[in-house]
């Protein structure tokens, strides 16, 4: 029996040397390349979490889309100035009534020398627009003529308003005008496939590879699931003398304040926002030591009020309770990453004046007045004979703070009293979308730099990221009219219109703009985030 | 003895087959589906992505569409990872769990087993006092803290070990001492408990009095018959360790399974969910049969076999 039991303590102790022994193995080389490997120019940054999918077909998140900017480039690329610039396309005509783009692409080639032809893109958008692809953002391809008919299978892909005319001209017909189609042409669903390679091997996608070939600024070198992407500079770009990265590290670390004590250690050369995002409890210090590095982008956090329950089917109600709060004092004291209090609906970042917003933050007088005025309307004698109120939010600290501070300034400033409901995310989604609320928190982010980004959202009572049914007529009418206006000024107007009209009749109480807040070394530089918050590394260099 | 193993065997296949069967209608219970996004996609697209992976089918249909692939040890394709499969993402990550895992029960095991033993026989002296307070620190701080503090100490202040990542031996000392402070401080308690009950039986006092030397009557004659209750322990806490931990995992960005077992639920990734689960079960089941063996081969009061006649 002893002899049974220290057999056991035995194998226990050579697996255990064994493991002792392969690890060393590793750890060794990993030191010898580690000596050489970190060069000057060599970037290593942590992306969170594994990407959904690397095909620009099937990326449906910031994370994919943070590895693909950098891999792959579309026909347009966003500059550091912020505006959309030519990238593989070399020149592109827009035809009078705007609907049909053409563009001539330039000699550009793929990272295993391939050249870039207009039927590789032709060919990616009828991929992700096919719905045996199972694409989720399909639908940023709806602006193509026959796009969404050609996604719920009631066309054919062949009726799809993209077409090669010959290897270097690319035709492009749109359902209607479509004034920041530029802006989308640098997106990562409309980014091109080498489309020898995919027709070759379907699953070109799932790894790297010989067969894993972008034509960006950098390809794939490896890609280790749910640990490390490792890209290099690529040599077959066409601007390649503008990339100055050899190499990039894409760790996937989940925890922030991982993250963060990486980068305080040298393990990393970014902590936080736009790959990742930093330990809120340690915002403050980090601003108070003057590293944090603040960003506006385009994305908002507000409440959405269910505009078909009582009290919040009176406007006056709903205008009542934005105002009695106070947006500064949640952004000075809970959030404290630069976050600009938001009485607008459109970032600052597209609509400038918005950083003043349309009306007064925490305007105590006019919400009681208000307050009171709804009551009456509602037929109510006071504030305790409204039904209960709930303000619901996604299981989160940061949410619940923000709950409780709006919660203690309704009690405060109008006397009303409400319940608070946290919900696991998906739960809490669902329960959204099909109205089952009363006063819910939300935020959106842009998905390309133009306003109607903001407002469409509200334009039917029934779409999909309404969830406060609200509608209103003249509101729908100015969006649809915006689309067709060529003159971006006039237009630019209409849009400001409606989000006049949308402010006056509060759906929603926007609480604050986002920001980035990030840290990062002193001699790095022209990382290029966009206004929507986005990251290239084309340019990036360190000094 | 195969009898008996076969026949517990038997039970292993009912028990996961009753875990397999309330997982998955549990799970589908839960509001939400894996296409649940704060932006949310075009019904078209959710019908689309529905047919696709079967979600349009009736539930009992799906049900037993599942069963039928779990038996081939087919999990079916990840939802949220596109791309790969249930498969690949536990054969992806449970080595790296079972590494981690098997150096966190080495070193539990081991300071575990010395700390008890040197805590009873200097029974109410200062190593006593020591050992259980290290005790008593491992069982009743979390191991998030623990993670963190070790992280702090012995990487960003002493430079001794990386912060986190998966990639030399050096990278796996601090998780796997962060991972095994908790059952190191289980076993250590365990053990000086049932050394003291050993110490003071007949048998121990007749070997003393013999004249033996102290050392031998503690490793030779205690030692086995206090580790009992040890290796009834090891069962589940291996099960548990070498699949993962998520919290140990997320701290120190351990590509392991450990982060599926959370993360599949939130994202409503129902065939990562089945998968790990069943995973999970089975690793559990199975070693516990391990340790009743084991259990019948080290301990001459219990027969295995036995137990059938009772």
């Amino acid at each position: 029996m002893k002899k049974r039991f220290s057999l056991l303590l035995v194998i226990l102790l050579a697996a255990s040397m064994i493991l002792a022994a392969c690890g060393d193995g590793k750890d060794n080389g990993d030191e010898g390349s580690g000596d050489s490997g970190k060069t000057e120019q060599y970037l290593r940054v942590n992306i969170k979490t594994e990407p959904f999918s690397l095909h620009p077909g099937l990326a449906n998140d910031s994370t994919s889309g943070s590895v693909l900017r950098n891999t792959f480039e579309g026909l347009t690329r966003i500059g550091l100035n912020g505006e959309p610039e030519n990238a593989m396309a070399e020149d592109i005509q827009v035809s009078e009534d705007g609907t049909v783009y053409t563009f001539t692409l330039r000699d550009a080639k793929w990272s295993n020398g391939d050249p870039v032809i207009a039927q590789d893109f032709e060919y990616a958008w009828k991929w992700a627009l096919d719905p045996a692809n199972e694409s989720q953002y399909a639908y940023q391809l709806y602006y193509l003529k026959n796009g969404a008919a050609a996604n719920e299978g009631k066309v054919s892909l062949d009726e799809v308003g993209v077409k090669a005319i010959d290897e270097k001209t690319l035709e492009v017909t749109l359902e209607q005008p479509t004034p920041y189609f530029l802006e989308l042409t640098a997106f990562y669903t409309y980014l091109p496939v080498n489309s020898k390679i995919a027709e070759a091997n379907p699953d070109w996608y799932k790894n790297a590879g010989e067969d894993y070939v972008s034509n960006g600024p950098f390809k794939m070198a490896s890609w280790e699931h749910r640990t490390k992407i490792e890209l290099v500079k690529n040599d077959q770009y066409w601007d390649k003398d503008n990339v100055k990265l050899e190499k990039i590290d894409m760790h996937m670390i989940d925890d922030e304040n991982t993250e963060l004590s990486m980068f305080q250690k040298g393990e990393l050369d970014w902590a936080g926002a736009p790959f990742s995002a930093l330990p809120t409890d340690a915002i403050p210090q980090l601003k108070k030591d003057g590293d944090l590095n603040i960003k506006p982008i385009a994305g908002v956090y507000w409440y959405k009020f269910n505009t078909e329950v009582e009290p919040f089917n009176n406007v006056k109600i709903r205008k009542a309770f934005s105002y009695a709060i106070n947006r500064q004092a949640i952004t000075d004291n809970i959030l404290q990453a630069g976050q600009i209090p938001a009485m607008a609906a459109v970032p600052p970042s597209m609509f400038q004046e918005n950083e003043d917003g349309y009306y007064k933050d925490n305007n105590l007088e006019e919400a009681k007045k208000l307050l009171q005025e709804g009551l009456e309307e509602l037929g109510y004698k006071d504030v305790s004979e409204l039904p209960t109120i709930t303000i619901s939010y996604n299981t989160s600290e940061a949410h619940q703070k923000i709950a409780q501070a709006i919660q203690d300034m309704w009690r405060k400033n109008l006397g009303v009293e409400t319940e608070l409901e946290n919900e696991e995310w998906a739960v809490y989604i669902e329960k959204l979308h099909n109205g089952d609320f009363m006063i819910g928190r939300m935020g959106w982010l842009g998905d390309f730099n133009d306003p109607i980004n903001f407002l469409e959202l509200f334009r039917e009572k029934d779409g999909g990221n309404n969830d406060t049914r609200w509608e209103n007529a003249e509101f729908k009418q100015l969006l649809l009219d915006s689309q067709e206006e060529r003159d971006p000024d006039v237009r630019m107007q209409m849009l400001k219109q409606a989000e006049e009209i949308f402010i006056d009749e509060m759906p929603v109480a926007p609480i604050y703009f986002y920001t980035n807040a990030w840290l990062q070394p002193d001699n790095l530089k022209d990382v290029a985030i966009s206004g929507l918050g986005d990251v290239q590394l084309k340019w990036a260099y360190f000094e | 003895m195969l009898k008996y193993i076969l026949r517990r065997l038997g039970f292993i296949l009912l028990t996961l087959f009753v875990i397999i069967t309330v997982t998955f209608f549990l799970m589908r219970l839960a509001p939400g589906n894996p296409f649940t996004s704060e932006k949310r996609l075009p019904p078209e697209i959710e019908a689309n992505l529905n047919a696709h992976y079967g979600l349009d089918q009736p539930l009992y249909k799906q049900y037993f569409d599942y069963l039928g692939k779990v038996v081939t040890w087919d999990f079916g394709p990840s939802i949220k990872y596109k791309g790969q499969s249930v498969n690949d993402l536990i054969s992806d990550g449970f080595p790296v769990s079972l590494q981690l895992g098997l150096e966190a029960i080495v070193i539990a095991l081991f300071f575990g087993v010395l700390l008890g033993v040197l805590a009873a026989i200097r029974q109410n002296q200062w190593v006593d006092y020591l050992s259980m307070s290290i005790a008593v620190i491992g069982i009743s701080v979390p191991s998030f803290i623990i993670a963190a503090l070790l992280q702090y100490v012995f990487a960003m202040k002493l430079d001794w070990f990386p912060v986190a990542t998966w990639e030399s031996f050096r990278h796996t000392i601090l998780p796997a001492v962060a991972l095994a402070l908790a059952p190191l401080a289980y076993i250590a308690r365990l053990t000086r408990s049932t050394m003291l009950e050993v110490l003071s039986n007949d048998y121990i006092k007749t070997a003393k009095s013999k004249g033996f030397n102290e050392r031998i009557i503690i490793y030779r004659h205690a030692l086995r018959n206090s580790l009992l209750p040890v290796v009834s322990y090891m069962g589940p806490l291996t099960a548990n360790v070498i699949t993962g931990s998520f919290v140990i995992e997320k701290i120190f960005g351990i590509p392991g399974l450990g982060a599926h077992f959370v993360q599949s639920i939130t994202n409503r990734d129902y065939t990562v969910i089945m998968g790990v689960t069943s995973f999970y079960s089975i690793i559990l089941l199975l070693s516990i049969l391990m340790v009743d063996i084991i259990y019948g081969l080290i301990d001459p009061r219990i027969k295995v076999s036995a137990k059938e006649e009772v």
